[in-house]
């Protein structure tokens, strides 16, 4: 309550950072290959653990240092960029539709099909998510599919929760009501009346769900199970990092800031939405 | 009614813990890669292998397997690690106690520090520092524990190295454990030394798990007390002449406790998930270290332990909780 009062205004401040820094982040992933100075997968063993610009040592071209191969750290983390926000999208998009379906059919038509979903959503709460993720990618393969589709298999319940919720007080108000007598039917009523009343719970959850797909995926990468090792990601750059720390820590700070950076906007991103659709806070 | 709550809830937490069971059953038999091919060199005849396979029962069918697993399940008979070649239940107890014991000193702490915050935060309602509070509160929830592990790391590892940042104990340390709860163990044997040790140690993976809990908290605990501090009674006791902060701890702090209690129930459940990257961040020897460890080795009747014993602490927990919080509603209380 007290963030969304904070950010009641829409576009404070803070928000227009945190789009300004998404906007930045996918930008420079979609035009990865004209933005990044180096080739991100070039190793040159003399140019080994360059320090950042500012030191002593640096290199021209090499803004942010490389790492214990010499490979570029800013260009991996721009290509790193281009995973993050593929998974971001299409895993958070991919929850959400799963669990909203489950969530409104729950909270709407109540009786046998909630309580099934119900007791699905209490089974998959009981596993450390974590721990589920890595063993879901380990079944399904490593890859970019197998990430996606574990985000999804296990965070649906996150919007399932909410929107059954949601969906549940809704289907007792009287505008449903007043459709039922107007003839409608309960499906109808569902995808017309329920729907768009909770669809701004969906879309501020979304946003939230983004910025924890960005982590899965990190954490994925950071214990060597998410896409090949060859492509830079977030997670194994900071892998790599938290290795080399004593030697190098730009290798571990730089992808740290871009980590938090995009974590925080998604979430300022879903508070502000919240907030503006929310109609007792408006 | 208590009574019949409890059993009901007890019902629910045993079919929630047989769903679990089965998902993990049939998630780890749908993997592709073959155990037993892992573990024998390259050169073994079919026949040796036919044979492993008949010796851990995997020449059954998944259902057929379940029966079998359930059963020893409920004889206390978990298994035998694939790669470990120990029993999965003596390996799990093994290990249980260090994430135990991490999780309860990463909660008290989030208690401790989003209690603090909530109440300097009531304290000083509408000045800026109650905004600095929110404000610090909001980013500190959003930002999760792996990351919150790797600032810590290189904040307190690397810039000023003042804890350790790798493992539960020094390894050069004589220990003079029986059992597996360290800390426990050095406090009641009064060996301070190796307290202090193990708390150098555990203070960096608990900080990164309390963190988010303990901007929760705050975020809760302030509403709740403010909502109460408008209460006839709170005005009665400052009308009284007791301060402010005596108002807050001796009169709201009780009744506003309660929705914050629920809430850290449940949150607790996340933090006690979160070991599992966090134990890893920190090469901290606890069960979800060890859990990352089998899904890479894809030892299956591993893995199968371990997940059960997690979900077996969480659902206690939301019985545990969801008791105490009929205790202590005096609504529920008197049905």
């Amino acid at each position: 309550m007290d963030d969304a009062r904070i950010s009641r205004g829409g576009l404070s401040p803070r928000l227009w950072l945190a789009g300004g820094w998404l906007l930045i982040a996918l930008l420079a992933a979609i035009f990865a290959p004209l933005v990044a100075p180096q080739d991100p997968l070039a190793q040159d063993l003399m140019l080994e653990r360059l320090p950042p610009f500012w030191l002593d040592g640096a290199e021209p071209g090499y803004w942010l240092g490389t790492d214990s191969l010499g490979r570029d750290l800013l260009s991996r983390l721009i290509f790193g960029g281009r995973i993050a926000f593929i998974v971001a999208f299409a895993a958070a998009t991919s929850a959400c539709l799963l669990g909203s379906a489950l969530g409104l059919i729950a909270g709407y038509f109540g009786g046998w099909a909630d309580r099934i979903i119900s007791r699905v959503v209490d089974v998959w709460m009981a596993f450390p998510p974590v721990l589920f993720a890595i063993l879901l990618v380990a079944v399904l393969g490593t890859g970019l599919s197998s990430v996606i589709l574990a985000i999804a298999i296990i965070d649906w319940t996150r919007f399932c929760r909410v929107i059954r919720a949601e969906a549940m007080s809704q289907a007792r108000m009287d505008y449903v009501e007043s459709a039922r007598i107007a003839g409608y039917g309960r499906i109808g009523i569902m995808l017309r009346e329920v729907l768009p009343n909770v669809l701004p719970s969906v879309v501020a959850l979304l946003s939230l769900e983004m910025g924890i797909a960005v982590i899965v995926e990190a954490i994925l990468s950071f214990v060597n199970l998410s896409i090949s090792t060859d492509d830079p990601t977030w997670g194994s750059i900071i892998a790599e990092g938290r290795l080399s720390i004593h030697q190098a820590w730009w290798v571990l700070v730089f992808p740290l800031i871009t980590l938090i950076l995009t974590v925080l906007s998604f979430s300022q991103f879903g508070e502000a939405l919240k907030a503006r659709f929310d109609p007792v806070l408006r | 009614m208590l009574l019949q709550r409890f059993l009901v809830r007890l019902l629910t937490m045993l079919v929630t813990l047989f769903g679990v069971a089965i998902v993990v059953f049939v998630v780890i038999r749908v993997a592709p890669g073959d155990p037993i091919a892992m573990m024998l060199p390259p050169g073994a005849s079919d026949d040796d292998i036919a044979r492993l396979r008949a010796l851990y029962g995997l020449d059954k069918t998944i259902v057929q397997q379940f029966f079998i697993w359930l059963g020893g399940v409920l004889h206390g008979d978990f298994g035998t690690s694939i790669s470990l070649r120990q029993d999965v239940l003596g390996l799990v107890f093994n290990r249980l106690p260090a994430t135990l014991e991490l999780a309860t000193v990463a909660l008290l702490m989030a208690i401790a520090l989003g209690a603090t915050a909530a109440i300097v935060g009531a304290r000083s309602r509408g000045t800026a520092l109650e905004a600095g509070i929110d404000i610090a509160s909001g980013a500190t929830l959003s930002i999760p524990d792996f990351l919150w592990g790797l600032v810590l790391i290189l904040l307190f590892g690397v810039l000023v190295p003042v804890f350790d940042i790798s493992g539960r104990v020094s390894p050069e340390l004589d220990l003079p454990f029986v059992t597996q709860f360290y800390l426990v163990e050095s406090l009641l044997r009064l060996r301070f030394d190796l307290t202090w040790d193990l708390l150098k140690h555990m203070l960096m993976p608990a900080v990164a798990l309390a963190l988010p809990l303990a901007a929760i908290i705050a975020q809760l605990l302030k509403q709740s007390l403010k909502e109460v501090l408008d209460l006839d009674y709170v005005v009665l006791a400052r009308v009284k002449g007791f301060s402010e902060t005596q108002v807050i701890l001796r009169e709201a702090l009780k009744n506003a406790a309660l929705p914050t209690l629920t809430l850290v129930g449940v949150q607790f459940t996340f933090l006690i998930g979160g070991t599992v990257i966090v134990e890893r961040l920190f090469s901290y020897e606890g069960l979800g270290n060890m859990a990352i460890d089998a899904v890479i080795n894809r030892d299956l009747p591993l893995i199968q332990g371990i997940v059960l014993v997690f979900a077996l602490l969480f659902v206690l927990i939301n019985l545990a909780v969801d008791m105490m919080y009929a205790l202590l509603n005096p609504r529920l209380r008197h049905g």
